[in-house]
């Protein structure tokens, strides 16, 4: 049962072989079982989840349900669940217990999905391994000894170990993108704006997008044509309809421009990784695309701009940990500053009081217009950079990221070397395009993730590209042996 | 180095983070090398080109002025580490 697809699983509750309790019930069964090993979800209630799937199962008595009525979901611990801990990977929100739900966490809830538990994270999803966690890393299916990626780390594991059949995510720099391409499913970060923000805890207000995990394009499009659309609670939320992107998956590929940018295949890139992606695209080429070198000449510059912009942001947004109205507070303080203080520096973990003190240096008086500004500009040549490539080609094909799963540890003592782990995927938060990263092979027993990044709004035609080359593979349908 | 450990404790205590000396060194190792990564946009032409803040350049949403939220203040309340009548307290700052 949980290595079906999400619309077989659908199937089966339509047509009577299972329940939605008897679902939820295989799934509780192998987080029990498998997560121990795993550290993927901070949070499991089983009979929170059960409850949600016989309402589930009395809604589908009545006629009422939906195409995901009483289908398992894990959501990312970013997301507010009313009466739910949500922790954010964080000391800081240990024993937050939210009053409200996340506007796509209320949307799945409507849609009658079943809420298994929250999954582990990178410290408020500042991170590329889930090694920032405050409630411990989150190790890969494929390899234990190796990271997930991050910083949505423990949804992509959840994912691939089946120990749930969807899981929703957050994508500042990467972080839906390079663990599905780390863990061998599939995950897309919407165009900016497309899904609500609201309920979902802040990290860099203009990169943030909410997006989803599946083991397949046709998983991901279903669960994406339910969370999106407008949110009069977001200001940022997009006032636009949402496609039935389930709809247009079968349309052919012949004829569509694959644009393949030189700086994604350049040094750094692994090149058994680089390897298989051409691979990919020949597969591409045999559903009737037309292969096109184009170049983003700025990508270059999107590491440092991106890691000026992002801190700076996040500086801003965590003030509001204060330990006045919600989160840690300090013992004893002396004062209010003290207090200030002390709550948040034993509230934050390292790479979090590494990425405040960088932000606040840069929006500081003095170097506010060298950094801030400055990375402003090269935002928009980065932007610009896509939007030339996207006069002559309907996507863009790379490596998700330049190197299979690294180990545990590999990367800790230098986050400099941590955040160059992200060339592949960053540009495209600063952009605000939509990203997709399906799996494209293997690398010594580890996944490879290709990465489909297309203009604004274009989710419906990435699911599509994905969705026909997963129908000439089988790479999306394996199973890490040991989580089998 | 590109910081020194005055310029970052400076930046600790802008940040309202606490951290103590063996720390303080850390940090300044580790953000003087994060600092010349940044530093790295310096070397980009951006003569007449405009700051971007938002990815689909698009203007704030406006809405009615209306009253929209429910009242929430026991529930906002009942998160605080410390509330008594109505008030989130905090150590006395006026003698």
């Amino acid at each position: 049962m949980h290595s079906l697809s999400v619309a077989e699983m659908a199937s089966a509750l339509t047509e009577g072989q299972c329940t939605s309790e008897e679902l939820a019930q295989v799934f509780l069964d192998r987080i029990a079982r498998f997560d121990t090993q795993l550290n993927s979800l901070i949070t499991v209630d089983p009979e929170r989840a059960l409850a949600q799937a016989r309402a589930a199962d009395a809604r589908r008595r009545q006629g009422g349900c939906g195409p995901l009525t009483g289908i398992p979901i894990i959501h990312k611990d970013i997301f507010l669940t009313q009466d739910q801990r949500t922790t954010c990977g964080s000391r800081m929100l240990e024993r937050f217990v939210p009053h409200f739900d996340a506007t796509i966490v209320a949307r799945c809830a409507a849609a009658g999905l079943v809420t298994l538990g929250k999954s582990n994270m990178d410290e408020f999803a500042m991170g590329s391994s889930n090694e920032t966690s405050y409630f411990g890393p989150v190790r890969n299916p494929w390899d234990t000894a190796r990271v997930p990626g991050g910083s949505s780390g423990g949804s992509a594991a959840a994912v691939a170990a089946r120990l749930a059949p969807l899981a929703t995510g957050s994508d500042t720099g990467g972080s839906i993108r390079q663990p599905a391409a780390l863990c061998g499913i599939t995950g897309l970060k919407p165009t900016y704006g497309r899904v609500s923000r609201w309920g979902m805890i802040a990290f860099a207000s203009s990169l943030d997008q909410a997006g989803v995990f599946g083991r397949d394009a046709r998983d991901c499009a279903l669960l994406l044509e339910l969370m999106a659309g407008f949110d009069p609670r977001d200001s940022t939320s997009v006032d636009r309809p949402v496609p039935a992107y389930s709809a247009s998956l079968e349309q052919s590929l012949a004829g569509l421009r694959v644009g393949v940018p030189a700086e994604f295949f350049g040094a750094g890139l692994e090149p058994a990784v680089g390897a298989a992606v051409e691979t990919a695209l020949a597969a591409l080429k045999d559903l009737g695309a037309t292969v096109h070198p184009v170049h983003l000449p700025n990508l270059g510059l999107s590491v440092p701009t991106y890691y000026t912009l992002a801190p700076a942001e996040a500086s801003s947004n965590l003030s509001r940990f204060d330990g006045v109205r919600y989160g840690h507070r300090c013992e004893q303080p002396a004062n209010l500053e003290d207090l200030y203080k002390r709550s948040r520096a034993e509230g934050f973990g390292t790479e979090v009081k590494r990425r405040i003190m960088i932000g606040t240096y840069v929006l500081s008086a003095g170097y506010y217009d060298a950094y801030y500004l400055k990375a402003q500009r090269c935002r928009r040549l980065i932007t610009e950079d896509f939007r030339r490539a996207f006069e002559t080609v309907d996507v863009l094909v790379g490596p998700t990221a330049p190197e299979v799963a690294f180990r545990l540890g590999e990367k800790t003592d230098d986050p400099v070397k941590m955040y160059l782990s992200d060339i592949n995927t960053i540009a495209v938060n600063l952009a605000g395009l939509p990203g997709l990263s399906l799996p494209a092979g293997f690398v010594d027993g580890l996944p490879v993730g290709m990465q489909l990044i297309g203009p604004h709004f274009s989710e419906g035609r990435l699911l599509n590209v994905a969705h026909q080359f997963q129908r000439e593979t089988d790479w999306h349908r394996q199973l890490p042996p040991a989580f089998a | 180095m590109s910081f020194t450990i005055e310029t970052v404790r400076g930046i600790a205590h802008l940040a309202r983070l606490a951290v103590d000396e063996p720390e303080l060194e850390a940090y300044t190792q580790v953000l003087s090398r994060s600092l010349d990564l940044l530093a790295q946009i310096n070397a980009a032409d951006t003569t007449g080109i405009t700051e971007m803040a938002h990815p689909l350049d698009v203007a704030q949403r406006l809405r009615p002025d209306a009253v929209t939220e429910p009242d929430v203040r026991e529930a906002c309340l009942a998160q605080a580490p410390a509330a008594d009548a109505g008030l989130f307290l905090v150590p006395k700052v006026i003698e």
